[in-house]
C-alpha cells in the first residue's frame, strides 16, 4: 500500500454511511440486542463492493464504529485476504480508524466465517457477515411460512434437516452454518463459520452482531446469552477434530486449514486464524513457552 | 353413536365475489366415522374441506371441535399457534397432489418424521423406528426409506402421505381426493390401506370424492353437494341405493358399471 493510498478519504461521512442510515441500522441493531437470535428487517444500502463481499457486515460495523476504535477485519480467520485487506483499507480511509491483526487489541472484529481462537472479552464487539440468515430457507422456501415458524417456535422442520443428514451420512454431516437456538427460543443461522465455532458463540462476553446485506436482516447475540447447537439424543452435537497440530504453531484445538503445496499430493495443515499462528510464533521465537 | 359429535359445522358460507361457494353448509362428524362428501367439479367440495381446515377464511358459519381434553371449541377462536398444533397432531390431511402435502426433497423417512420432530422427538432412533413401522403400515418397502418422494410412484406418494399424517395418532383426517389421478389397481390398494387403517384407528375422516365408489367403499356417511349446497345426506348405502333428489339420482346413474 502506498503512502497516499493510505490517507484518509475526504467528500465521505465518518465512516462513509450518512448520519440518517446509521441511527437506522442502530435502532435495527438496539432490536436485535432486545431479541437475542430474532432476524430485524432493516433498509440495507447498496455498498461501493459487491453483494457476497460483505456489504451487511460492513452496514453494521459503519453503523458502531467510533473514532476511538481499534478495527480487525478477518476472512476465513485470515487478515490478509483479498476481503479482509480490502475492508480493513476502506474503513480505515473512509472513517480514520486505527486497524489492527490482533484480535486482543481490537474492540470491533469483522469476520467472515471465523470466530478468533483468542477467546474474546468484554467491550469487544464481533460482527459477522452473513450470507442467507434465514437458517429454514432450504427447506421452506416461502418467507411468510419461515417468519410463522419462526413466530410460533416451530422448529421441527429444523431437525428434519439433521435428521436427513443422519439417513444419508451416518452422522450429522452439516459442518458449517450449524443451527443454533439462541436464549431458549430464536433458532439461528450463525453465518457460515465452521461448527467448531459455535462452542465460542455460547456465553460469549463479546456482543455479537449479525448482517446480512442483500437479504436486510440484521440480529444479535447479547454478551453472555446461551447459544446451542441443535442435535438428536443418540446424536449429540461434536465439533470436528483434527488429528494434528498446526504445522507452523503446533497449535492443536484450533480450527486448521488445508494448504496444498504442490501437485503430487503435498499438504500441510495450518492455523485458519492467522493472528493466532503468528502470535504463537513469536512467543516460540522468543523462548516462551507456547 | 350416542357420545358428543367430534367435529360440528354449522352455516358454513363462502363467497368469491357474487358467487356462492359453499352456501350454509352444516354437519356432524362422531369420532370413528367417514362421511364422504361427493359432487361434480365446482360444486365447493374444495372450498368445504378449505373451510374446515380453516385454510380458507368463510364468511359465515362456524366449526367447533371436540380436543382432547374433552372441551369443545370454535376453531376460529383458536389462536395461530394452538391452531397449528391441533393440524399437526390430532388432524391430518392428506391432499389430491401429494407434492403439496409432502416436502418432495426430504426423504421418506424424513417426511414420516416431521411431525413427531415437530412436537418435540429428539430421538434419531426412535424417529427411525416410527417412520419403519408406518412405511410398513403403509406398505411401503423398508429400503425406500431413505429416498425422496421424487423418486416414488403415484400410489406410494399418497400412501407416504397417509403415513406422514397418522404418525401422530390423530383423531380426524382430511381426505382431498386422495385416489384421483391413480390407475384403478393402484387406487384399489390404497382404499384397501385407507379402510384397513381407519377401522384399525378408529378414525374420524371427512373425505372428499368425486368418486361414487370411493365413497361406497369407505364412508358410512355421505353428503351430496352441488352448487355450494348440501342437497341430500344420509347412510351411504341409503344415499347410493336409493336417492332422493333428482340430482342425486343423476349422479348415481352416471356411474359406468364395470
Amino acid at each position: 500500500m502506498s503512502p497516499a493510498a493510505a490517507l484518509p478519504q475526504t467528500g465521505y461521512n465518518f465512516a462513509y454511511l450518512d448520519e440518517g442510515t446509521k441511527r437506522m441500522i442502530r435502532r435495527a441493531i438496539l432490536k436485535a440486542v432486545a431479541v437475542p437470535g430474532y432476524q430485524v428487517p432493516f433498509a440495507a444500502r447498496e455498498m461501493p463492493m459487491p453483494y457476497g463481499w460483505g456489504t451487511g457486515g460492513v452496514q453494521v460495523t459503519a453503523a458502531i464504529l467510533g473514532a476511538s476504535d481499534v478495527l480487525k477485519v478477518i476472512d476465513q480467520g485470515a487478515d490478509d485476504t483479498t476481503n479482509a485487506v480490502s475492508i480493513r483499507r476502506f474503513f480505515g480511509r473512509t472513517a480514520g480508524v486505527a486497524t489492527t491483526t490482533r484480535t486482543a487489541e481490537a474492540t470491533v472484529i469483522q469476520t467472515r466465517h471465523r470466530i478468533p481462537e483468542t477467546p474474546l472479552t468484554e467491550g469487544q464487539i464481533l460482527v459477522y457477515q452473513v450470507p442467507i440468515p434465514e437458517p429454514l430457507r432450504f427447506l421452506e422456501p416461502r418467507e411468510t411460512e419461515t417468519r410463522q415458524l419462526h413466530a410460533l417456535a416451530e422448529y421441527g422442520l429444523m431437525h428434519v434437516k439433521l435428521y436427513e443428514d443422519i439417513a444419508r451420512h451416518g452422522h450429522i454431516a452439516t459442518t458449517y452454518a450449524y443451527p443454533v437456538e439462541v436464549a431458549g427460543r430464536y433458532v439461528m443461522d450463525p453465518s457460515p463459520t465452521p461448527k467448531f465455532d459455535n462452542p465460542k458463540m455460547d456465553d460469549c462476553p463479546a456482543l455479537q452482531l449479525f448482517g446480512a446485506g442483500r437479504e436486510k436482516r440484521i440480529y444479535a447475540v447479547p454478551p453472555h446469552t446461551r447459544v446451542r447447537s441443535l442435535d438428536f439424543e443418540d446424536h449429540p452435537f461434536r465439533v470436528q477434530r483434527f488429528e494434528r497440530p498446526c504445522a507452523l504453531c503446533g497449535a492443536e484445538d484450533v480450527y486448521l486449514d488445508e494448504v496444498v503445496l504442490d501437485d503430487a499430493g503435498g499438504r500441510m495443515f495450518v492455523c485458519s486464524d492467522t493472528d493466532h499462528c503468528e502470535t504463537r510464533r513469536d512467543a516460540i521465537a522468543h523462548g516462551e513457552s507456547a | 353413536m350416542s357420545q358428543a359429535p367430534l367435529l360440528r359445522a354449522e352455516g358454513l358460507t363462502k363467497r368469491y365475489g357474487a358467487r356462492l361457494a359453499c352456501d350454509g353448509v352444516g354437519f356432524d362428524l362422531h369420532p370413528g366415522e367417514v362421511l364422504a362428501v361427493v359432487g361434480e367439479s365446482g360444486s365447493g367440495k374444495s372450498t368445504l374441506l378449505g373451510l374446515i381446515a380453516g385454510e380458507t377464511a368463510a364468511d359465515g358459519g362456524s366449526v367447533s371441535y371436540r380436543m382432547r381434553d374433552g372441551t369443545v371449541r370454535d376453531l376460529a377462536e383458536l389462536g395461530a399457534a394452538e391452531r397449528r398444533a391441533l393440524m399437526r397432531t390430532d388432524w391430518g390431511f392428506v391432499r389430491q397432489d401429494a407434492a403439496q402435502g409432502l416436502r418432495m426433497s426430504v426423504s421418506a423417512g424424513g417426511n414420516v418424521g416431521e411431525r413427531l420432530m415437530g412436537v418435540g422427538a429428539r430421538h434419531y432412533a426412535e424417529i427411525r423406528a416410527a417412520a419403519l413401522d408406518w412405511l410398513a403400515r403403509v406398505e411401503i418397502a423398508a429400503d425406500r426409506i431413505d429416498d425422496p418422494p421424487t423418486r416414488f410412484s403415484g400410489g406410494m406418494r399418497q400412501r407416504l402421505q397417509i403415513a406422514r399424517n397418522l404418525v401422530t395418532a390423530p383423531r380426524l383426517v382430511l381426505m382431498d381426493e386422495p385416489t384421483s389421478g391413480l390407475d384403478v389397481s393402484v387406487q384399489a390398494r390404497l382404499l384397501d390401506t385407507i379402510r384397513g387403517l381407519v377401522a384399525e384407528l378408529g378414525l374420524a375422516v371427512l373425505i372428499v370424492t368425486h368418486d361414487l365408489a370411493v365413497a361406497r367403499l369407505l364412508s358410512h356417511r355421505i353428503l351430496v353437494m352441488r352448487g355450494g349446497r348440501v342437497i341430500e345426506t344420509g347412510l351411504t348405502d341409503q344415499v347410493l341405493d336409493d336417492p332422493q333428489a333428482a340430482y342425486t339420482q343423476l349422479l348415481v346413474s352416471s356411474v359406468l358399471a364395470a
